[in-house]
């Protein structure tokens, strides 16, 4: 089931929620709504599931509008960050909910409960209460439930936000495997980037009830068309710095009142071009430690990642973060040379905050 | 104050959990602490001088003849009769009749409206716009906050037999037939306490509706609900414990309230026809007629009343399980 999204609004009272969104989710897609708190994501994903009415737009599943239709009727299954399990009934009783609304028969309701308890793994805590279940237990029972009557769309609030992080990573996989078996149409809001670039086929970022950008994952972290897009997605989150540009030969000078980077790329050239001032956007990633290296600053900070050492650099008034190797023993204090990769360098126009390099 | 988790349990073992960390069940440490029980001092003063004392009190007195002809203040020189109050109370030939009296307006107020009306307001205003749910609730709180006296006048005006009455003058000019006090007394009576009764429970029932978590409200349109199967298989399970909360602490605020009949129908009209338990024991001992105050016999009613009501409690606390519903105190948790 197709999901078509046109010029959504909802306002409560004068605050604005969602203003003018467009989005088309294909038949069988996996999209995730990611934003910050207050973003319009979870308002969005109540208005799909029926429990707001949009204030304006179209809401279409298929070719059906559905912008009136109780959710009892638009056959949806909703997972939320607080599993929302009726604590007065048993597993088996959670799951059957759906289907005895339905007026499925007794029988049909054991065999169909079964069959969705036993692909969560959760087969044999039928008998039991959800207060009796650990928290990741009872995700399992709320996705059975959303599962058991066989969903057009699948609509998820957070799901894994009140899991621990060991369990979380299981989840997402889990959830992903079984949207991608399954093949039911899902939408995703999260907060939590990783899950999102991890699990969705395109992601709708959003802020301030305004759509930022709707793209694969992998567009959204190379080509990061907004200032608000480059800093947001990633983590630890792009280095953004005040630059100017200019052509010196055939090479490009990016350089502000502390620092002065000769680089050869492409993306250079296309800043250079522009007059003025920019944001350059840079990863931690893509900042290395070189002897020779053009930026010479003092280590501030030092957070051990495990694998790698996140150093915070300061040059000037300026902050640069990157990501190095535990190897070289970075201290807090120390001074370091660092070289930038120029070939995944982002420019903004601080003015509009958009991309200079993808439109 | 250590963090540790302490054994909840008894309201002595309570005010010894700052003391103590043994997690064994509910049973205080065995060392009596001062400072615990210097904390309880001031509820066992209340307790003791307001409900123990007078207690023991009227059980004497229960057991003496004094009425206003052999009245004294000196207990010593009460006459002792022993349970000769109790046989005749239960030889009283009215006894009976004012039994039923009680539990029909007991059972019919509280189902109508002490449970019943407040559980249908609370519903209805917890599923419509936020602010038309509060004025409604304000509405229904006015005949709680009105004294007594004032709000029993406004009904007698209310229903006053014909011509008068603003029923009545209502009735009329719609051209129904007019309809007198007397004859619908006990309709009466239900609806002016219920009225009272109605906003403890509305109260109650609402702020419990409206802490069931929003996600369960969604979820269960979501899994498919109209708005009534939700209210049915929903909300209607969660509410069980507010529900028999309300039930239980209703009966006995109805079996002992007897102020609104006393003003409204003084029992009348006629003989006993609305006269309730509670309403007996004043009238015997203190209002009867010819001045003639039987203190004994109208403190054997007394005594019936508080042996049922606390028979009662000792059940619902049992069906609470209430020491379950003792709360850690919260001082410990922050």
């Amino acid at each position: 089931m197709k999901v078509d999204i046109e010029q959504l609004n909802k306002s409560f009272g004068t605050v604005v929620a969602v203003h003018d969104l467009n989005l088309d989710i294909r038949a069988g897609e996996f999209v995730a709504f990611l934003g910050p708190s207050g973003c319009g994501k979870t308002t969005t994903l109540l208005m799909i599931a029926g429990i707001y009415k949009p204030t304006g737009g179209v809401i279409r599943f298929g070719e059906r509008v559905v912008n009136t239709v109780q959710p009892r009727d638009r056959n949806i299954g909703m997972v939320f960050q607080s599993y929302a399990l009726y604590p007065h009934m048993s597993v088996f009783e959670n799951i059957a909910y759906p289907l005895k609304l339905k007026g499925v028969s007794k029988d049909e309701q054991r065999v169909r409960v079964q069959r969705s308890a036993d692909v969560m793994g959760i087969g044999d805590l039928l008998h039991r209460r959800p207060g009796q279940l650990s928290g990741g237990q009872q995700q399992r029972v709320a996705l059975g439930r959303a599962l058991v009557k066989e969903p057009d769309v699948l609509l998820f609030d957070e799901p894994l936000s009140n899991l621990d992080a060991r369990l979380r990573l299981t989840m997402r996989g889990e959830i992903k495997a079984l949207q991608k078996r399954l093949g039911i149409t899902s939408i995703y809001v999260t907060h939590d980037q990783v899950e999102a670039l991890t699990m969705a086929d395109r992601i709708a970022v959003m802020n301030e009830g305004l759509l930022e950008a709707y793209d694969t994952p992998d567009d959204l972290y190379d080509h990061p068309k907004t200032l608000f897009i480059a800093s947001f997605v990633g983590n630890p989150p792009m280095n953004i710095l005040p630059i100017q540009a200019a052509l010196e030969g055939d090479a490009v000078i990016l350089q502000n009142d502390a620092l002065r980077l000769p680089v050869r790329s492409e993306r250079a050239l296309k800043a250079a071009q522009q007059h003025g001032d920019l944001l350059m956007g840079v990863r931690p990633e893509d900042v290395t430690l070189s002897a020779d290296g053009a930026l010479c600053g003092e280590v501030f900070v030092v957070e051990p990642l495990g694998r790698e050492d996140m150093i915070d650099v300061r040059i000037g008034q300026h902050r640069l973060a990157a990501l190095v190797t535990t190897e070289k023993r970075i201290r807090a204090g120390n001074r370091v040379r660092l070289d930038i990769n120029a070939d995944k360098l982002q420019f903004f126009d601080p003015a509009s905050k958009r991309s200079i390099l993808w439109t | 104050m250590h963090c540790a988790p302490t054994a909840t349990g008894t309201f002595l073992g309570m005010g010894m959990a700052a003391v103590t960390t043994t997690q064994s069940k509910r049973t205080s440490s065995g060392r009596p602490n001062l400072t615990a029980y210097l904390f309880l001092m001031p509820a066992v003063v209340l307790v003791v001088l307001f409900f123990l004392i007078p207690t023991i009190l009227v059980l004497y007195i229960s057991m003496t003849n004094l009425t206003s002809a052999n009245f004294t203040a000196d207990i010593a020189q009460m006459e002792f009769i022993g349970f000769a109050n109790f046989t005749t109370l239960f030889n009283d030939q009215f006894a009976q009749k004012i039994l039923f009296n009680t539990l029909f307006y007991v059972l019919v107020t509280m189902a109508i409206f002490n449970v019943g009306a407040s559980l249908f307001v609370s519903l209805l205003t917890t599923h419509i716009n936020r602010r038309a749910s509060f004025v409604f609730r304000a509405l229904w709180l006015l005949p709680r906050i009105t004294a007594g006296t004032v709000y029993i006048m406004m009904w007698r005006r209310m229903i006053a037999d014909p011509p008068f009455g603003i029923l009545n003058q209502a009735l009329g000019a719609v051209g129904g037939t007019p309809i007198t006090g007397s004859e619908y007394v006990w309709t009466f009576v239900v609806i002016v306490n219920g009225m009272i009764g109605m906003s403890f429970g509305m109260v109650i029932f609402t702020a419990a509706i409206e802490s069931i978590s929003k996600d369960i409200m969604n979820a269960a349109l979501v899994d498919g609900s109209t708005m009534l199967q939700r209210i049915r298989y929903i909300i209607l399970p969660l509410l069980r414990w507010p529900l028999l909360f309300v039930i239980s602490y209703q009966t006995l605020s109805l079996l002992t309230s007897y102020e609104q009949i006393l003003l409204l129908t003084n029992g009348g009209p006629g003989l006993y026809q609305t006269e309730v338990w509670a309403l007996t024991a004043y009238h015997r001992a203190l209002s009867n007629y010819f001045g003639n105050a039987q203190w004994g016999y109208g403190s054997a009613f007394a005594v019936v009343l508080v042996v049922i009501g606390v028979l009662l409690a000792a059940l619902y606390m049992r069906v609470f399980r209430f020491r379950d519903l003792v709360a850690e105190p919260k001082i410990e948790t922050l």
